[in-house]
């Protein structure tokens, strides 16, 4: 059959070796098949930053725009509000906003970065609701002392009016500041916070 | 062996036939070079300028352009964004195909891949014949594209030209006038050089427009042949080692 | 790494005690015997199944991307060339696969004629082959309406309108095909679902059974000769070598190569100058404007040059038929004892040449516009072609074949 001694070791070098080089180039072919199926140019422009005109914006009024797919609030808050909110700390989760919901211009206690309007994802952090808005005071079945915020159908989630989770509910977070700017007092745009510091 | 050579023979010669497109005008050939950036980026401006009044580019997006042809977002909303503000959207335009069979008799096709159906020859031609002819709708008409609906946009570049004619004789002793090239009437804004300098980065750019990603293939197209090489090296070897076996 | 291979092993003997696992891999690989002497010809087996399975892969990630509508198809090819990462890769792929499972499956049958390997007793291999081959054409035909430009749509109304050509059943099966009176958004749906699913997974079926049917019988070879006739104490042909490693590593080579070939022309040629991808097909389908030229793409032409050469519109129809028809005759039609043309006669060679010259002529006259001469070519090459096949009974039973060795010559 063979001429000599069949040179086990140059085989299986060689085996190895094609085996090394030939998996890498498998590996590297699927890398296009995988990276494929990520968000096409069609689908990141429309997931593109959108512009809202908050002028027309009455206090206690909630404007919902479209953006990535997803409901974005925007609501313009009265000073009751803002200052009911510091009374409501011990009844929420997170009361400081330490877990990574929103960009850190947000991380304060009005998780906004314009006190007077809160701009939040309208998904429940549960599992995905949209949550209702009940923004008056003691509402029937909300409770006598409902300082306002929002109610999620689907599993009983409650959030108070700077999106924050309370206590002893379903969902595990305060719900998402996406990123934003003001880009002049009456304008502001979702998706798009560079310059922001 | 004979057997193998042939057919690699017969699939050469056949191959190369092909590349005659019926159609094109004899004598108009263009080498694009899509490479040359700057010449797209003054291509683009006249597509837009000239062109996108009535022609869309509906599958190509602006944000594209700017990061093939090196073109920032603030030039691009600037200079050739009229319709839109979204960088992200696409080169379409707002004039409504029932307009537009009503102003030209036939809605003018999306541009976006007019060099593939066409080729850029066909289009230096279709740019470089046009020609006054008053029983036209807008006067004029074209050698490579009889009776065109399109008007000539270009005339205050290139000037007016009128046809030359020529007569021939049929067999049967029948005379008839035809067309044998164009003269110059009035001059355009730009010398002929000048003009035949414009086309091209015009063809060029919709040579460009019609497949952006070109030059993304052909870069990593030989990176794979040559990791192929080098495997193929390496198949072959190990394909001769385990053969020793076999008498 | 030892406790890894121990592991391993582990598993294969589970496997191995619930399916048959190791049987399959010595019946099929490691113990099943092919002929030492396999040449150029006999990578094109291999090759086929790769094209099928580039064509399966690229062809499910196309989907993810395609619309099926008659308003959004054409758009939608242009999202996934310009859009969706590496679409353009994948696009490519799917197209230059298309014309390389026509060169590789022609190439494929051409060995079957050089070497007889369609003989007893090969005949049902041979006759699986020949549905493969008509599943594909059915297959092409189908994907090339999908892209729903100038020449997808009139090329598929074209094709229809021959079924329409057909006595008495003719309009109202065309009709039926279409789904509508003209070739419409119902049609492309319906073309899409074929496509997709039913011609794929009768194509996989069939290779399935093509397969299988080739190891019962074995391998032929450029000798043409039976390898199982002269066996060791063992039971294993004296001229047969395990497919696995030999062919495996063999194959490897070729796959190799071919990726090659395929690689530069998806990398930089792959319009290859009209002919995989037709320029006219660059403009979106328009119902009310036909295009000067129609002409299949290039894998079906030799047919239509049969198809045109044939003045009666129904007469065309059944020559062209014909004509894809007689080669599942081919077993019965050769008379020849011998089977590789390494050892056949004068006539059966002349007359092989002459069928190849006629196949690629007709090929090349189909692509062309019917002038006089070039139909009056295409009649001429279509009696040669046809010639081919019926004469055959006669031409290779009064040949002077040379005598055939009992073992392969050449190793």
């Amino acid at each position: 059959m063979h001429d000599g001694e069949i040179d086990k070791q140059r085989r299986r070098f060689l085996t190895t070796v094609a085996t090394v080089v030939g998996g890498a180039g498998v590996i590297a072919t699927t890398i296009p098949f995988i990276s494929t199926m990520t968000p096409s140019a069609k689908t990141k422009a429309i997931g593109g930053p959108v512009e809202v005109d908050i002028s027309g914006l009455a206090p206690g009024q909630r404007l919902t725009v479209k953006w990535q797919g997803k409901p974005v609030w925007i609501i313009r808050r009265d000073d009751k509000t803002l200052n009911d909110l510091e009374t409501l700390n011990a009844e929420v989760r997170d009361p400081l906003s330490d877990v990574n919901q929103q960009p850190p211009y947000a991380k304060n206690e009005y998780r906004s970065i314009n006190p007077e309007y809160l701009v939040v994802i309208g998904l429940c952090t549960h599992l995905g609701c949209s949550p209702n808005y009940f923004p008056s005071d003691g509402q029937q079945d909300l409770g006598s002392d409902w300082k306002g915020g929002f109610f999620c159908p689907c599993h009983g989630s409650r959030f108070d009016l700077a999106g924050r989770v309370y206590k002893g509910v379903p969902a595990p977070t305060n719900l998402i500041v996406p990123p934003y700017k003001f880009i002049s007092d009456a304008r502001i745009i979702i998706g798009d916070d560079s310059g922001a510091s | 062996m004979m057997m193998r050579i042939f057919t690699v023979c017969v699939f050469m010669i056949l191959a190369p036939i092909s590349f005659a497109a019926s159609g094109d005008l004899p004598g108009y050939h263009i080498k694009v070079d899509t490479s040359d950036t700057k010449s797209l980026q003054r291509g683009a401006r006249i597509f837009v300028n000239y062109c996108m009044g009535c022609h869309s580019a509906a599958y190509m997006r602006y944000n594209r352009l700017g990061k093939d042809l090196g073109i920032t977002d603030e030039v691009l909303k600037s200079n050739f964004m009229f319709g839109t503000d979204k960088i992200g959207d696409t080169m379409s335009i707002a004039m409504k195909s029932a307009d537009a069979i009503n102003f030209f008799g036939v809605a003018p096709p999306d541009l976006s891949v007019i060099a593939r159906s066409r080729g850029a020859d066909w289009l230096y031609a279709y740019f470089m014949t046009f020609y006054s002819d008053p029983s036209r709708p807008f006067g004029v008409n074209n050698l490579q594209f009889k009776d065109v609906a399109m008007p000539h946009v270009l005339w205050e570049l290139q000037g007016t030209y009128k046809p030359a004619y020529k007569t021939v004789t049929h067999k049967d002793g029948t005379e008839i006038e035809v067309i044998d090239g164009l003269e110059q009437v009035s001059p355009g804004k730009l010398t002929p050089e000048e003009y035949k300098s414009t086309i091209y980065d015009l063809i060029n750019f919709l040579v460009y427009l019609s497949e952006p990603a070109k030059f993304q293939r052909q870069n990593i197209g030989i990176w794979v042949i040559i990791y192929l090489l080098a495997f193929l090296v390496l198949a072959y070897l190990l394909k001769k080692e385990y053969w020793k076996d076999i008498h | 790494m030892n406790t890894a291979i121990k592991l391993l092993s582990a598993l294969v003997e589970w496997i191995d005690a619930r399916f048959p696992l190791l049987k399959l891999w010595n019946e099929h690989l490691a113990k099943y015997y092919a002929p030492k002497n396999f040449n150029f010809w006999y990578f094109f087996g291999s090759l086929a199944l790769v094209v099928l399975v580039i064509q399966i892969v690229t062809g499910i990630w196309l989907t993810m991307n395609y619309k099926p509508s008659a308003e959004h198809a054409f758009a939608s090819v242009e999202y996934i060339m310009r859009d969706v990462e590496w679409g353009w890769w994948i696009r490519y792929m799917h197209s230059t696969g298309a014309s390389a499972f026509f060169i590789v499956i022609y190439l494929h049958m051409f060995r079957a004629l050089l070497y007889g390997s369609y003989k007893k007793p090969r005949e049902l291999l041979w006759v699986t082959g020949m549905f493969i081959y008509l599943t594909l054409m059915a297959e092409a035909f189908f994907g090339y309406l999908l892209p729903w430009g100038q020449m997808s749509y009139w090329g598929a109304q074209v094709i229809i309108s021959l079924f329409g050509a057909i006595p008495v059943i003719g309009e109202p099966l065309a009709l039926w095909i279409r789904g509508d009176f003209v070739v419409s958004d119902v049609t492309l749906n319906r073309f899409f679902a074929l496509h997709v699913i039913a011609m794929p997974l009768v194509l996989l079926g069939l290779v399935f059974v093509h397969i299988i049917a080739l190891h019962e019988v074995g391998s032929n070879n450029p000798d043409g000769v039976e390898i199982k006739k002269y066996k060791d104490a063992n039971g294993i042909p004296l001229d047969g070598i395990p497919f696995h490693p030999y062919y495996t590593v063999k194959d490897i080579v070729g796959v190799t190569v071919f990726l090659i070939f395929f690689s530069l022309v998806v990398f930089y040629a792959p319009e290859m100058g009209g002919y995989f991808l037709e320029h006219a097909n660059f403009i979106p389908a328009d119902p009310l404007k036909t295009p000067e030229h129609i002409a299949p793409v290039w894998y079906f032409t030799p047919f239509y040059a049969i198809l045109r050469a044939v003045p009666s519109q129904f007469g065309g129809v059944v020559a062209m038929g014909l004509a894809t028809m007689l080669f599942f005759f081919l077993p019965w039609l050769d008379r020849s004892p011998v089977k590789s043309i390494r050892y056949r006669g004068w006539k059966y060679k002349a007359a092989l040449t002459a069928f190849v010259i006629s196949f690629l002529a007709l090929g090349w006259l189909g692509l062309q516009a019917a002038t006089p001469l070039y139909t009056w070519l295409a009649r001429f090459f279509a009696v040669v072609y046809f010639a081919f096949f019926l004469l055959m009974p006669f031409y290779t039973s009064t040949d002077n074949d040379k005598p055939v060795p009992d073992r392969v010559r050449y190793p």
